[in-house]
Parts: structure tokens; sequence; C-alpha cells
């Protein structure tokens, strides 16, 4: 009896009381129909004549076309890039480039709304994201190292640095305003200049930081903006020009890069996959553990590289907390990226949806338990639904490989020591959570993970004065804070 | 129910809250949209939720005669407008509201249990809830002894709310936990999951009388110790935030976490309540506006 009435006790969360449609206005959103490179201050037509459309996955029709840079405008904002260096940014007064960089981050906040409803529009995710996270942590960026411009001289105690000189920055598509801030902010701080290359699925607010930037008035050629795909990217790396190559994405690319570089003087920093482990151990907070879960993997879809797509469950409390996940996924709202009350936005392009349906098929035919809440999803556009597996083994592919989706494998464990080689049984190594009300306990696992950043009773918290960064497979140098300039810069031991 | 029923479940080791997680998810909450029809209903439904409340020394059988023909009738100039839950008074005053109220489904609740203190003894206590049955009560609002709670004498607060309990007869029992005394949340979770043990059919945040009162944070915390105890027992307890609800934006924030922590079951009067005094005239206010188009001034609305 008592078994047969514990089916049914189920919280109902198909409410007769639901939420109106409440979307960010976009009327005043100014989108040119086309976009050129952004050179030597300028925004010049491309010498190959290309452009391609950029899509607002939600809805997959056109918002701009945007310009392909071939490797011959590669070499003229290299070029561009060389010449400010050499005249204008090595020479001029460190204060003095801090005070362009504040004026970058102060613009940023101005045209905040702008930014974040481009971001959404072009790239798919929640305005909620783009509007309380991404743009405010890029300008974030920009003011915090505005602050480090002048300051380089104590950046090594008892010795001098010196700029690098040319920076080639290829940024990916999942944070495009954020990365470009994380990229270009401590480069042009540090004295260099850059080239930057966004992905070829969001191009836009790069686009339209290129204009905050030549409104700043910031020297001509310190900051290029080309855009364009692969064989963009692959010559800007190539370019004999370039000091120092600063690329986020996939680990296929970060390879092949460390491989085109090798034997080269380039400097380089690469910040790669993951596949994070997020452990709750039973002393944890566990609803509080549960929202940490659901932040740490279905935040911007999953397209996150330190998603916390491994769940790590210890056995005494795995069926409260897996219940806990499938109520709190029911009441996650999946849909128009510019409705305030979304939660999750487009799945960033075609490709990447069916990366994710493919993982998911994988997943089942591995013998994983699968589950979806029940939501409904629009019709057109790139969208997927949350997506819980359990009973998955170590050795499943979607236990091992990064999917950058919505999608969480929950492993359960037994003891500590269990749970931190697992943790660490994977190439990558980028970051991980931890839960539990016991600090010794905190102290004990962290030490031990090998991953850049590890999060206690909370995830996925940035800032600009906190080192980003992975080991193994997921990455060489950090990014943010000190550590994030240094890069950035030549430590002259004299 | 006895202590030996209280044995059975450790008190000591309800769920641990994290203060910082809570407080980022009810961040993140407050952030819902609610508008147009959306909003309309909102208001209606928290209107329908109000418990209307006067817990002064110096009301008058005048007054609560007033309160409760407001609570019948909120605003009849404007059509569809529900009436309020129930009216929350002192026991001496139950006589008079359960007359003027009769025929109507607003329901009496009483305070007990030497409210707000509740320093008195036992059987003063369980004396003054009986007395307030008798008079005509249909819901017992009654306070914990917060004062043996922080002692850790758990087994007396549970005793004391199974005594009441048995007290209250047909009439529904609340049980005040008085959040704003009980300082951290891992406390309110303790409170709440030892009140329902003991026989609370709602849990309720505060008396009014003490800050901080009703918040957002505490409320979610309690919630989420009813969904526990449903998933555990199947009993649906419900869930009473009262003080310093002041506005329907405050109120929208309250259904909102309602909503995704315990869904359609609880989205009603039957379950949830607001124990408040004014924020049935704003309500009235905006309902006006939502549909008429026109915001009119506090003078068009009564003051009870």
């Amino acid at each position: 009896m008592a078994k047969k009435k514990a089916k049914e006790v189920k919280v109902n969360f198909k409410t007769s009381w639901e939420y109106a449609a409440a979307p960010e206005s976009k009327d005043h959103i100014r989108l040119k129909d086309k976009y050129d490179l952004f050179i030597n201050g300028k925004f010049t037509a491309p010498k190959s004549g290309k452009y391609f459309d950029t899509i607002n996955p939600a809805t997959e029709k056109s918002l701009a076309q945007v310009a392909e840079a071939s490797e011959e405008d590669v070499n003229i904002a290299v070029a561009a890039a060389r010449n400010a260096y050499d005249k204008v940014w090595s020479k001029i007064p460190a204060k003095e480039r801090g005070k362009y960089i504040y004026r970058i981050a102060r613009a940023i906040q101005e045209r905040a709304r702008e930014f974040a409803v481009i971001e959404s529009m072009d790239g798919g995710k929640p305005i909620r994201e783009s509007r309380d996270v991404d743009v405010p942590l890029a300008a974030a960026h920009f003011f915090y190292y505005a602050g480090w411009a002048d300051k380089m001289e104590y950046a090594a105690p008892g010795k001098k640095v010196r700029p690098l000189g040319v920076a080639g920055q290829i940024i990916p598509w999942n944070f495009p305003m954020l990365m470009a801030a994380w990229k270009i902010a401590p480069a042009i701080a540090a004295g260099n200049t850059v080239v930057l290359k966004p992905a070829e699925t969001t191009s836009l607010t790069a686009l339209k930081l290129a204009e905050v930037i030549q409104e700043s008035g910031l020297p001509e050629g310190v900051v290029n903006i080309i855009t364009g795909a692969g064989a963009t990217g692959a010559a800007l790396v190539n370019h004999p020009g370039i000091n120092k190559i600063a690329f986020t994405g996939s680990t296929e690319v970060g390879k092949i890069i460390q491989r085109a570089i090798s034997g080269t003087q380039k400097k380089y920093t690469l910040e790669l996959g993951g596949k994070a482990a997020n452990i709750i151990f039973e002393d944890a907070a566990i609803d509080q553990a549960v929202e940490g879960i659901i932040n740490g993997i279905f935040f911007n879809q999953g397209h996150v590289c330190c998603a916390g797509s491994r769940l790590f469950v210890q056995e005494s409390v795995a069926d409260i907390v897996i219940r806990k996940l499938k109520d709190r996924m029911e009441t996650l709202i999946v849909g128009d990226p510019l409705d305030k009350n979304t939660d999750i936005g487009a799945i960033n392009s075609k490709e990447q949806l069916s990366k994710i349906k493919q993982y998911i098929k994988i997943g089942i035919n591995e013998g994983g338990e699968h589950y979806e809440p029940s939501c409904s999803i629009p019709s057109k556009g790139f969208f997927h639904r949350p997506t819980l597996f359990t009973n998955v083994a170590q050795s499943s592919r979607i236990v091992q490989e990064e999917i950058f989706g919505p999608v969480l494998a929950v492993q359960t464990f037994r003891t500590v020591e269990e749970v931190i080689e697992k943790a660490n049984n994977i190439p990558y190594g980028l970051s991980g959570g931890v839960w539990t009300d016991k600090g010794s306990k905190i102290f004990k696992v962290t030490s031990q993970i090998r991953a850049g950043v590890i999060w206690a009773n909370t995830y996925n918290k940035f800032d600009p004065t906190s080192p980003f960064g992975g080991y193994k497979e997921s990455g060489v140098g950090r990014e943010g804070g000190l550590h994030g300039v240094m890069p950035y810069v030549e430590v002259i031991h004299a | 129910m006895n202590s030996t029923a209280a044995s059975a479940y450790d008190f000591r080791h309800s769920p641990a809250i994290d203060q910082v997680g809570v407080e980022e998810r009810i961040s993140r909450l407050s952030k819902r949209s609610i508008k147009k029809e959306s909003k309309l209903a909102a208001l209606k439904l928290a209107l329908s939720m109000v418990d209307l409340t006067t817990l002064e020394a110096r009301d008058t059988p005048g007054k609560v005669r007033q309160l409760c023909v407001k609570a019948m009738h909120p605003h009849d100039s404007v059509s569809n407008i529900p009436p309020v839950a129930a009216v929350c008074v002192y026991p001496n005053l139950v006589r008079v509201a359960k007359e003027t109220l009769k025929g109507s489904k607003v329901k009496v609740a009483a305070v007990s249990t030497a409210f707000p203190s509740g320093m008195s003894k036992r059987k003063v206590k369980l004396e003054e809830t009986k007395w307030a049955v008798d008079e005509g009560a249909d819901e017992i609002d009654m306070v914990i002894s917060r004062g043996k709670f922080l002692t850790g004498e758990y087994n007396y607060v549970f005793d004391e709310i199974a005594a009441v309990k048995e007290a209250c007869g047909k009439a529904h029992l609340k049980v005040i936990l008085e959040t704003g005394e009980l300082s951290t949340l891992d406390n309110v979770r303790r409170a709440s999951d030892i009140a329902m043990d003991a026989g609370a059919d709602f849990i309720k945040t505060s008396t009014g009388k003490i800050q901080p009162a009703a918040t957002l944070p505490v409320t979610m915390v309690m919630l989420e110790a009813i969904r526990d105890y449903y998933y555990r027992t199947g009993k649906k307890i419900g869930m009473k935030p009262a003080g310093g609800i002041a506005t329907s934006k405050i109120a929208f924030n309250y259904l909102v976490v309602l909503r995704e922590t315990l869904g359609e079951d609880w989205l009603n009067a039957d379950l949830f309540r607001f124990g408040a005094s004014t924020l049935a005239n704003d309500l009235l206010m905006q309902i006006v506006k939502e549909q008429t188009g026109i915001y009119q001034s506090i003078d068009y609305f009564s003051k009870d």
C-alpha cells in the first residue's frame, strides 16, 4: 500500500497559471545588411569580395551578411596591427592605453542592452544570460585590464616586462562578446596590438564592438577584427607576422594550431574543451546543489567549455538528487532566446544540434537511461530539451567526450577516493564542482582534482580577477587576473 | 501523535541549507516577467489567497466587522473580483468575525498560544486554543516556543505542536515559526520539519511583530521542506508567508517561487496564503488598472 501510494506522489508542474510571453524589444537594434572587415580603424570591404550569412538560430532567418576574410585580407590586417604597434601603441604612455580601454568599457555599459539583444539574436542564448552575464562580464574585463595598463612594471616584481607585438586571437561561438573581451582587453592593456577573428556563426557582437572601438578613438590598427571561417583562422595562425596566438575553441583545432606553430617563435595560449565532474556528497545542501547542477550543465544550452557535464552523486542520496533534478528540469523554460523568462535558448547552429542528437543516440545505444522533461520546444529554429542520462559507465562515450550541449551524464559513487579517481579519469581538466557542507572535505577533494578551476558549493562563477584555464587536453595557459596578462608579455631578467 | 513519532525522524539531521545558493535562486526567480493575462490571473489568485489580518490590542468589534465585509466584497464596483481566503484576528474577536462572515466561504483564523511571543505554559496555550475553536475559529495560527527550539529542545517543540493540534479538533492548524528569531535557514528548515511531523496543516513564517518577517529565501526553504515532506509522506502541507508583503510585485515573486517549487496543486488558497493587511488594496488597485486601463488613487479603495 505504502509503495503504491508513493508512486502517485509527484509534483505537478503543469500549472493553470502560466507566464505570458515577455519578449525583450528589438526595435532599437540597428543592424547593417552587410558587415565589412574592421581593419586599421575602418570598415573595409574584403579583397575576397565574398560575404556569408549569419543567421538567428532561433528563427533560422538571416540577420546580416558578414565579410569573409581571405589570406590577402589577413595580410592587410596583420600589417595594420604591426604598423600600429611600431608607430603608436608601443610608444604612447601606458596610462594613455588605460584611458582608451576604460572608454571602451564604459561604452559597452552604455550600450549594454543593444549588445545583449544582438548576442541573443545571433547566438541563441537566453536574454537573461546575455543581459546578466555576458555583457556585464565583458565590460568588467575591460575595466579590470584597463587598470593593469599603467601597472605592468609591477606585474613581475624585480623584473621588467615588455609586450610581444601582434597577437592573433581566435574565439568561439559560445560567448562571442565575452571571449572578445577576454582576448582583447589583456592584450592591448599590456601594449600589444591584435587581429581578432570571431566564430563564423556569431560575428555580430564583435563587429558591434568594432563600432565601439572606433567611437572610443582607439588609435587605428590597435584592434582589427576580421571575420570568416576555418580558412581565415588558419591564415591568421600561419601568418609569420604574428607573435602570439590566443585561441579558445575545440581541442581538435587546438591541436592543429599547436602543430602549425611548433618550431616558430610564436607564443600561444589555448583554452580548449572540458568534461567537468560536478560532485555531490551526501552531506551537501541538496536543493542548492541541484540548482548548481542545473546551472552547471544547462547554462548557455550547455555550450560551455567548463560545463558540469558529468555528475557524480554519492549513492546514499542518488535517488533523492535525481528526483529533484527531474522536478527541477520540469520547470525549465525552453524557447525564444529574447523572452525574459526563457531559461534555455536555441542551440547555436544546425551542425551543433545534429551533433547533440548524435550523442543522445550513442548514449541510448550504450544502455544509458535517457530522460527529458515534458516541456514543449518551438517547431522552428534549433532547439533541444535539457537531457539527463543515468545508468552510464565511465567508459561510455557520453561520459568521456565533450558534447557541448544540454546533456548531463549521471554516475554514482561510494567513497571519496573512488570519485576522485573517476573525476580525474578523463583526457580533460578544465573545471569541476564539489558540493558538501563540510569544509575539510572541500579542501581534500579539490586539491586532488586535476582541473584549472574548481568551484565549491557554487558553479560557473567568473570574475576578471580570477585566472581560468585547463590541464591536459583542456589547454595551455591562463586567462583572467594577473595570470591572464602575463602570456602577452615577455619577462626580461635584467 | 507523541514524542515517539518525533524520534522516528532525527531533526538534528534536517538537510543542510546553503544561504548563498538560496539567495541566488531567489534572485533568478525574482526576474521572471509577469505581464498581460498572466498578470491579471496572478493578481486575482493572490487576492484569493489573502488572510486579511488585524492583530492590534486596540482592535474593536467594529473594525473587525468592517474587515469581514471587505473580505467578502473586496471591491464590488468591479466585477469578477474574488473574496479573500480568511480573516485573521485575536481569539476574543472570533465570534464577531464568524457572525459577520456567516454564509460566506471566508474562513476565520485566530492567533493563539500566547501569540506573538508564546511565552506561557502549555496548559494556557491549549485552553486558549480550545476557546478560540469554541468561539468558531476555522483555523488556528499558533506560535512555536522559539526559546525551547533555540536551546535544542526539539521534542518539547514537537510535543507542544502535537498537543495544540489535538486541541484544534477540526480546525486547521497553522504553525508560525517566527523565522525572524530563528536566525539561520538551517533552523528554518529544521523547525519546518518539526512542525509538519507534529501535525501542522500549514507552516507560517511570522507573527508580523518581529523583523524581518516573511522573506523570499525563508519562504523558499519552507516550500522545499513541504515538497520533501510530500514526497516522504504523500501529505500536502500549506504555506503562509506573513508580514512585509505589501505590494503586488512582491506577491508575484512569492507566487513564482511557489509555482516553480510546488506546482499546480499548491496554487490555491487551500494550500497557500498571504498574511497581510495592506496587500489586498494594492492588488485591487492593480486589478482595476488591468481591467479599466486607469490607475486610480488609493482614495477609491476602502481602508479597513
